[in-house]
């Protein structure tokens, strides 16, 4: 009951204030082209049938939230999963390569972030060329990379995941760095007074220290990565994944597939957000924290 | 190893210290933590270093464990440098804090240099229980450190440094973030262990009446720069009770410790 008070109910109330906000939005953006109809086919309405009509069109400018949910609902409980038309299908063809790319980043990342920690040199080196990678536009790499690996024959879930991986290895080697480096002095020469090697000091100390880190890193990288893989799938002719609905469908203008598209990718993030978090907290309290 | 060889082994003083020095670079010039100080300490001794903030005891204590390399002169630990005692593991360290890992549980964070010294598990498990025992956390074995109090915390960090068997103990300042009554505690029971395990113990204090009552030696310094001012030797008998500490003896030397003190401190301001 407190917990319904404490964590629903704001969130319920945040949400019923956009839905307002976008009712009013799809009103006021489809009405010019609502007009435009009206004055064609000679129509006049009264408001509320002009409200009414601006909110059922075909392709609208702003879909209303109804016509989202409808398609949605229909393309995703009603559909055979194996058709091309169904969402889930789509959805998983985007979260198989984000998953793929997200686990490529997270070992990329740690690789990384262990070197930079030990290696005053990568350190000094690599950093630069990390930051300068992230400033780089995905969509002006994302093709190249598809072209490139599709020239020496490597084609499919691959070049695709390796945006995503190019886009989260990032946070993680960032957060990693940082957790790597999260252990007291007195941790540290606690080991030194042990002799302790640097693996041992890593595997001992530094990485049990490194995990709060790690998984909020990893709550940045799963969001990226996903970001990731539907940009793969934009500018590459790809046939299958919410990037290649998003774009068949702004082809033909059907602004109400685009949204139910954009609403699938975001509960697939959403999912993935709220998976790293739980794994974390297992993780957590398996390493004996005091319970909140 | 022959016997000659055996003898001047047990003779070697644990810890030798000559013109020793230590001045650390800042960013406001240098800072002399340590100058000239010689002192040796031999197998079995319980020295205190009692002395006001910045008078280098604590780094005094780093230097005998490698944790700090001295500037000037040398160190010898077992008759070794103090990097190769550290290699060989001549010694336990017990720091301010407990330093316990709070991911481990306390049987596991006893065995924590057991792992890393590569010790059979078999053999884990006994020296644990023999560790814990001595510092009587038997039946916490399984406990997180949150889940104990300072005083736990800070025993459990002893049978840390205890577990592999090193005859020096180090320790600066363990019971300085705890009350009165827990200290007096543990103290008593850091003497009965140090009675039963004949270790050599180099203590850090900044109380006059604990480094009195628990040291053979208590080795007066003073700050800037820092260095020692006094050696007093204990005429207390090894067997110490608590109200030893009432006793005309005690307080004599403990009369002279805070001269040693103040005679430090008599040319600031």
């Amino acid at each position: 009951m407190d917990r319904t008070r404490d964590k629903v109910l704001p969130v319920l109330a945040i949400l019923a204030g956009l839905v307002v906000v976008w009712y009013v939005g799809a009103m006021l953006l489809n009405a010019p082209f609502q007009r435009d109809l009206d004055r064609r086919a000679g129509e006049t309405r009264g408001t509320v049938e002009f409200i009414g009509k601006t909110l059922s069109q075909p392709k609208p400018t702003l879909p209303a939230p109804h016509q989202v949910a409808a398609n949605f609902f229909e393309n995703t409980f009603l559909r055979k999963i194996t058709s091309n038309q169904s969402l889930v299908f789509h959805a998983w063809i985007t979260l198989s390569s984000t998953l793929l790319g997200f686990v490529f980043g997270t070992a990329l990342g740690i690789a990384i972030a262990v070197g930079i920690v030990h290696f005053t040199s990568l350190d000094r080196s690599l950093m630069p060329w990390l930051i300068a990678s992230q400033t780089i536009p995905i969509l002006a790499i994302a093709p190249m990379v598809i072209v490139v690996f599709a020239a020496i024959g490597v084609t499919g879930i691959i070049p695709k995941s390796l945006i995503s991986t190019y886009l989260s290895f990032f946070p993680v080697a960032v957060g990693m760095v940082k957790g790597l480096r999260s252990p007291e002095l007195t941790h540290l020469d606690l080991m030194h007074t042990y002799n302790a090697s640097p693996a041992q000091t890593l595997w001992k100390l530094r990485v049990p220290a490194s995990m709060p880190f790690l998984f909020a890193s990893m709550k940045v990288a799963v969001a990226a990565s996903l970001v990731g893989a539907i940009v793969a799938e934009l500018p590459t002719g790809a046939v299958a994944g919410i990037g290649a609905k998003l774009l068949s469908a702004s082809y033909y203008s059907q602004t109400i597939d685009m949204w139910s598209a954009l609403v699938a990718g975001s509960i697939v993030a959403g999912l993935l957000v709220t998976l790293v978090g739980w794994i974390g907290r297992l993780v957590d309290r398996s390493m004996g924290a005091r319970p909140a | 190893m022959t016997v000659a060889e055996a003898k001047a082994q047990a003779t070697k003083p644990v810890v030798e210290a000559k013109n020793l020095g230590l001045t650390f670079r800042t960013n406001d010039g240098p800072v002399q933590a340590l100058t000239d100080v010689n002192l040796t300490i031999d197998k079995g001794e319980f020295v205190s270093f009692i002395g006001p903030s910045g008078c280098g005891k604590t780094t005094f204590l780093r230097v005998i464990a490698d944790l700090e390399k001295p500037t000037e002169g040398m160190i010898a630990v077992n008759g070794m440098t103090s990097e190769q005692a550290r290699e060989s593991r001549a010694y336990g360290y017990v720091f301010q804090a407990a330093a316990l890992f709070p991911w481990r549980t306390i049987a596991s964070n006893v065995a924590l240099p057991l792992e890393i010294m590569g010790i059979a598990s078999a053999e884990q498990k006994t020296r644990i229980a023999r560790v814990m025992e001595l510092v009587n956390l038997t039946g916490f074995e399984n406990k997180y450190p949150w889940q104990l109090s300072g005083g736990m915390q800070q025993r459990a960090s002893i049978a840390r440094a205890l577990a592999f068997d090193a005859d020096l103990l180090l320790m600066d300042e363990p019971f300085g973030a705890l009350d009165e009554i827990v200290r007096d505690h543990l103290n008593k029971q850091l003497l009965e262990l140090w009675a039963r395990t004949n270790k050599t113990i180099c203590f850090v204090t900044h109380s006059i009446p604990e480094a009195v009552y628990l040291s053979t030696r208590i080795v007066v310094m003073s700050p800037r720069p820092g260095r020692v001012t006094d050696v007093i030797e204990s005429t207390l008998p090894r067997e110490r009770p608590l109200d030893i500490r009432e006793s005309a003896e005690f307080i004599a030397i403990a009369h002279r410790v805070r001269e040693g003190l103040h005679a430090g401190h008599s040319y600031e301001d």
